[in-house]
């Protein structure tokens, strides 16, 4: 697939720069973690110890991150947290990703009056205050894992739309695009063969600075109580739980909010060290 | 003591295994014109930034460069500064891109001499000016507080050429300063460049790639190629009896206006295959609220017959590119009719045929715009077939991809690459191979050449000419180069300002021109030829704005025959012996050589 073939340039971006391949190691060993831990560890998320409650961080029985109030083992806990937020993080991109570059690839392609009107519904929809949308579904449905999806990826394509209308509309005015015209390539045709391939470095990089923010959203949701609900846990609910405890026992917010740093100072720095290498100007 | 010393200059980047420049030994003295020649990336550009010290810190560079006894190489920017400007000056090649486009032109001349010190503000203002009258720009006092943008590209450059020589440089360095304009304009800035060097006692450096701008302007040359320096000698000689075989092969390949003509002679009879009537073409201008419009071509009809090549030459701005993509059916045209083999065509590419399609085809000036990034060689020269030839087996298609690039003189092993990974040459030919895979009857080149170097422009140009001699090809060549105009055509469609001024045979054209403008583009040509006398006149000013063209002929501001009827009435295509002239003194004007 000419779309797909067009990542392998991304590719020699990770290997090109040295910062941005750390990045990824630290990331993928993350997730790495995250979904392999639980299978190591002898404590599940959701067993509860009475007897140990807040105890503080030990190698003893494999406790490495203490306990929580309920005496529920913080570091399966942290790992979960891990899992949901990248998960939640990593769809809501792709949603926003799949409906942004369809709607703004149309409407920077097509132009005119239907490129008016599609860049307008994104004005409005930018318009909404976001958190009472939230709030709102919340309240008229039941919570729900998916709202969370689906509130994340409606702000989100906003701006992957408008960056992507951007990018075709001047795409849509190279010559190879004529090119394709004069020997009879179709409209669809010349979309996906010649526009979105050459939107896939922007796309990419823009997706990685995506996913921070999703990460951000989801805490804010959790950590106002609306978001994954328990048992379930994110790192958003499990900062949000360790301010309770604060005085306590610190280490219940210590350690989910610096592992929560950690992650997003990954992406954005791989997001920055991708604009950096993808973006022609710079290679002087 | 010679004025400038370059002893041994070497520039190396870390990323290329050869120098960019190497060992390179030049002397200039006082008050000389010296010229540098050499294609693309025979390091020039680089020679020149290293001079002034803008190099890239990338950049390792050894050797020495010394302006009357100190050592430029390596200096601190503080002493660059005393240098830059004052002692010596450069003239870039893109007037657009080198002058601020947020400070007013007179400001930016005005801030040279206050930041040398040279003298006051008030001063400053009156030699500004006094500097704005010398390099010819018109209504100084309003171009003092005019903005970048509201210049022409040759006002600009004139501009350009002010703020250099304001600071009364001992040494004035022009890179490439004609290669952005069009011909009548550069012929303007080559003589106001020369006329200020003999005025002002300045030393010139003139580096170009066209070897016509040295001739007329340097007294010594510089021949480069890959870094280094293959000649060095008096213009003359070095014109006349080169030692370099790289400067013979430069000399041989470059188009000249009295070269022979490499077309081969056509039947003129037989039925036309691309019939153009009354076409017309126009844009809605965006800064005009009031829906005016601008006519890019006003209606006009050709004929193209098989094998036939038909050049259409104008500056920048004349309708040359809107012509083209209205036939082709990129861009909608508000009149007229376009046929193929006698059967008329819908106006929108998407609206025609297959078979049709497959005949027309367009190679675009850009070669690297117009491949995509994404895709391969393989991929760009199948596409066409995969389309037209849906029935084709991999196989099949892939074979005569290969015999396809082989064709156009490229190895099969290109097939693999990226459009990044070729030279401008080697896409301009990939590009050319997709264009030709289907066998179209018509080819249309829009500038396909101008971006190209010398030699591999004449190679080109070659493989076309073969091509139509091979497939009966018939190409509309669009250019703005009389010269290439000269070797390949067999009919000359000359515009202006969106207008057809005349139609002639090639040999009529080049012999007798019937209309002053083509004339004045004929006596603008540089001459590869450092004993021609200098262009007597060359064309004051520059086209009107298309938004609001002058009344009557569209070049009478121009024309330096111009009489009363001119301004009143726009003259009509008329028959003059073989040639269509629209000009009212077409008849009475003598204007051959």
């Amino acid at each position: 697939m000419s779309a797909f073939r067009a990542l392998r340039p991304v590719a020699r971006y990770i290997r090109a720069s040295r910062m941005v391949a750390i990045c990824v190691l630290f990331l993928l060993l993350v997730a790495l973690v995250a979904l392999a831990g639980p299978l190591l560890s002898p404590n599940d998320y959701i067993s509860t110890d009475f007897d140990n409650r807040f105890g503080a961080p030990t190698m003893r029985g494999m406790q490495f991150f203490g306990t929580d109030e309920f005496g529920r083992d913080l570091f399966s806990r942290t790992l979960l947290g891990i899992q949901v937020t990248l998960f939640v993080a990593v769809i809501a991109s792709i949603v926003s990703l799949g409906i942004g570059v369809i709607y703004g690839a149309t409407a920077g392609f097509i132009g005119g009056k239907v490129d008016a009107v599609m860049m307008r519904a994104v004005d409005a929809l930018y318009a909404l205050p976001f958190v009472f949308l939230v709030i709102l579904l919340m309240v008229a449905f039941e919570r729900n894992f998916l709202l969370i999806f689906v509130a994340i990826g409606a702000i989100n394509w906003l701006d992957m739309a408008r960056i992507v209308r951007g990018q075709t509309i001047s795409l849509k005015h190279r010559e190879f695009v004529d090119a394709a015209r004069l020997i009879g390539v179709s409209t669809p045709g010349i979309i996906w063969r010649h526009i979105t391939p050459n939107l896939f470095g922007v796309v990419v990089v823009y997706m990685t600075l995506t996913i921070p923010q999703a990460i951000l959203v989801e805490s804010f949701l959790s950590f106002l109580g609306l978001g994954v609900q328990e048992p379930q846990t994110s790192l958003g609910a499990l900062v949000n739980n360790g301010i309770t405890h604060m005085g306590r026992a610190p280490w219940l917010l210590i350690i989910p909010a610096s592992v929560l740093a950690f992650i997003l100072f990954c992406f954005n720095f791989l997001g920055d060290g991708l604009r950096d290498v993808v973006d022609p100007k710079n290679k002087t | 003591m010679s004025m400038l010393e370059i002893d041994g200059l070497t520039i190396r980047y870390a990323d290329s295994p050869a120098p960019a420049v190497s060992d390179l030994n030049v002397v200039i003295e006082r008050g000389e014109a010296i010229g540098i020649v050499g294609e693309s990336g025979s390091g020039k550009t680089q020679t020149a930034m290293a001079i002034m010290g803008l190099l890239p810190a990338n950049a390792d560079v050894s050797g020495s460069i010394r302006f009357d006894g100190t050592e430029l190489r390596g200096a601190t920017p503080t002493v660059l500064n005393r240098y830059r400007a004052s002692r010596i000056a450069m003239v870039f090649q893109d007037p657009r891109t080198a002058l601020n486009p947020y400070v007013r032109i007179g400001k930016q001349l005005r801030r040279v001499l206050l930041e040398h010190k040279m003298c006051g503000g008030a001063e400053a203002d009156v030699r500004t000016l006094d500097m704005l009258q010398k390099v010819g720009l018109p209504d100084p006092e309003r171009q003092f507080r005019a903005f970048p943008h509201e210049l022409s590209g040759g006002m600009r450059q004139r501009a350009m050429i002010g703020a250099a020589l304001i600071g009364e440089p001992d040494l004035l360095v022009a890179d490439e300063p004609t290669t952005a304009l069009d011909v009548t304009v550069q012929a303007q800035i080559l003589r106001l460049i020369s006329d200020l060097h003999a005025e002002t006692n300045s030393a010139l450096l003139l580096i170009t790639h066209d070897l016509g701008v040295v001739a007329g302007n340097c007294e010594r040359v510089v021949v480069m190629d890959k870094g280094c320096m293959v000649e060095e000698g008096s213009t003359r000689e070095v014109f006349s009896a080169p030692v370099s075989p790289r400067t013979e092969a430069l000399l041989s390949s470059a188009p000249r206006i009295d070269s022979e003509v490499m077309s081969s002679p056509i039947d003129t009879d037989a039925d036309p295959v691309l019939e153009i009537e009354d076409i017309a073409v126009s844009f809605k201008e965006h800064r005009s609220s009031w829906g005016e419009r601008l006519h890019a071509v006003k209606p006009m009809s050709l004929s193209l017959g098989e094998c036939e090549t038909v050049a259409v030459v104008g500056e920048s701005g004349s309708g040359k590119t809107s012509l083209a993509r209205a036939v082709l059916g990129l861009l909608p045209a508000d009149a007229g009719r376009v046929s193929f083999l006698g059967r008329a065509l819908p106006s929108h590419v998407g609206a025609r045929r297959n078979r049709v399609r497959q005949n027309l085809q367009m190679v675009f000036q850009d070669p690297l715009a117009s491949l995509n990034p994404a895709m391969s060689v393989r991929e760009i020269v199948a596409e066409p077939l995969r389309i037209h030839e849906s029935g084709m087996k991999k196989e099949e298609r892939n074979k005569s991809v290969d015999t396809m690039l082989t064709r156009v003189g490229l190895e099969a092993e290109l097939a693999g690459r990226y459009p990044h990974e070729l030279s401008g040459g080697q896409a301009q030919r990939v590009a050319i191979a997709r264009s030709l895979i289907l066998q179209p009857k018509v080819l249309i080149c829009d500038e396909a050449v101008a971006a190209l170097d010398g030699t591999v422009q004449h190679e080109i140009l070659k493989l076309l000419l073969t091509e139509q001699a091979n497939s009966g090809l018939s190409l509309i060549f669009i250019t703005h180069d009389l010269a290439v105009v000269r070797q390949i055509s067999h009919r000359v469609l000359v515009m202006y300002m969106g207008r057809l001024c005349e139609i002639a045979e090639n040999e009529a054209l080049f012999r007798r021109p019937r209309h002053p403008y083509t004339k004045a583009l004929l006596s603008s040509v540089p001459v590869i030829d450092p004993e021609a006398s200098a262009v007597d006149v060359p064309l004051a000013g520059e086209a009107a704005s298309a938004l609001s063209p002058p009344t009557g002929c569209p070049f009478h501001p121009r024309c330096p025959h111009a009489i009363a009827v001119c301004n009143e009435e726009t003259p009509e295509l008329t028959q003059c012996n073989s040639t269509l002239v629209a000009c009212h003194r077409a008849a009475d004007l003598d204007l051959s050589y």
